[in-house]
């Protein structure tokens, strides 16, 4: 297989991984959010991103990398190539019992990540692959209204009670511990880049640093710097909190995986 | 003797007017401006529909509705739909037609324009009044937003518009 063709099934699972895992992390607030209105935007934003990694795995399946729906829920996590931040549980606790959940947690992630699959959206509408730069035109219209929805929590939570300010402080401080990857390809940096298949690491970036600029003076506030990674999702090194996520998500799908649902 | 019946795109396309929004009854696949091409070769006929959010869950639904629909036209032996990307779908595809029929409905047409900010403006679904509040930009389902009318006090629905300029 040409270096070309590995580098975009790289890229597809790292874009396909990364909207699964944090719309199962979403899936998971439902009945929880703050408020029934929350309760309707988050499932929907939820539903849209489950929608894009289906997009994705499409793509793949495609390529001939296997059935869509066995991709999604048969690979083991050191398979998977989405970043350490979206397979993070949602807080202490599990859904179907007494969960914790943390909302600052869950606003910070969803924010940064959206704006994060913004810059790469936009730079995706580019890309040397047209199907890909096709779905990109799609996603980048629903992404739209996800992004918007986030930052509005985002700066109306850090510019509210001094509680507020100290959880989203803190939840700031977890998301970026996990950040690292994001933006990394692994170690198909330099085929996926110089595939055109998408901006570099370092251009996409510069552009997540300065679309988060405004908003961040706006609160008297630097952008927090992207660390290296600790684990870097994009080479298969994941947390036990990927494990359990695929066991629980996948335990439907494993019953009867010829079933239509 | 059998008589063949000659297929066209005109009767495929009457079938395709009974193809109903599987949530909204009173607006067609034609109406959505999701059908973006009809093709007949033969007895067979290929139907290519843009779906409107990658999520949708009514898009199997539709598929399935489609198939149907054109199954029934005489003469129609294989029913083949496919799903394309591009050109995106986008609100400003909805026909006149459409946007009477989600006003029957009592869900607001989506807008034509956008603010400058990228805020945007319907009337009520109800009584047309200007004075509108959003309430939540995300509705039901993917593609409609929920706002409140302060002159009849009702809570209406608007389709959101959905644009490449997004
Ligand atoms: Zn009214």
């Amino acid at each position: 297989m040409s270096n070309e063709r590995v580098a975009l099934k790289e890229l597809l699972f790292q874009l396909a991984d990364d909207d699964f895992l944090i719309s199962y992390r979403g899936s998971e607030w439902l009945g929880l959010a703050p408020h029934i209105e929350e309760d309707v935007a988050f499932s929907s934003i939820t539903q849209d991103t489950m929608g894009h990694a289906t997009m994705y795995y499409n793509l793949l399946e495609e390529l001939g990398e296997g059935n869509a729906d066995a991709l999604a829920h048969l690979r083991s996590s050191a398979e998977r190539r989405n970043s350490v931040l979206a397979e993070r549980v949602n807080g202490e606790g599990y859904y179907m019992e007494t969960p914790i959940y943390d909302w600052a947690y869950a606003v910070v992630r969803n924010y940064f990540y959206a704006q994060a699959k913004r810059v790469k959206i936009d730079s995706l509408r580019e890309s040397s692959y047209a199907p890909l730069a096709e779905g990109a035109v799609k996603v980048s219209m629903e992404l739209h209204y996800h992004l918007m929805h986030w930052r509005t929590w985002f700066t109306q939570l850090m510019s509210s009670t001094d509680e507020a300010e100290k959880r989203m402080t803190n939840a700031i401080k977890l998301v970026m511990e996990d950040f690292g990857d994001i933006f990394s390809y692994g170690q198909y940096k330099e085929d996926i880049e110089s595939a055109g298949l998408i901006a570099t690491e370092e251009e996409l970036t510069k552009n997540w640093i300065a679309a988060l600029t405004p908003v961040f003076e706006s609160l008297g506030l630097a952008v927090p710097t992207i660390p290296a990674p600790v684990k870097n999702g994009r080479n298969g090194e994941h947390t036990d909190e990927l494990d359990t996520a695929i066991a629980t998500l996948s335990e439907v799908y494993r019953l009867d995986v010829e079933a239509v649902w | 003797m059998t008589v063949l019946t000659q297929l066209t795109n005109d009767s495929i396309y009457g079938a395709l007017m009974n193809v109903k929004d599987p949530e909204i009854d009173t607006v067609s696949i034609l109406d959505l401006g999701m059908v973006e091409d009809v093709s007949v070769e033969g007895n067979d006929v290929k139907v290519v529909l843009l779906p409107t959010f990658l999520g949708c869950p009514a898009l199997e639904i539709i598929e399935k509705n489609t198939v149907e629909a054109v199954q029934k036209v005489p003469g129609v032996s294989n029913v083949d739909v496919e799903f394309i990307f591009s050109p995106p779908w986008t609100s400003d595809r909805i026909t006149e037609q459409g946007h009477a029929g989600l006003r029957a409905f009592g869900i607001a047409p989506p807008p034509r324009h956008f603010e400058e900010d990228g805020s945007w403006h319907v009337d009520c679904a109800y009584c047309g009044s200007t004075y509108v509040t959003m309430d939540n930009i995300f509705g039901p389902t993917a593609c409609r937003s929920i706002l409140y009318c302060k002159s009849c006090k009702n809570v209406f629905e608007a389709m959101k518009p959905i644009s490449t300029l997004m």
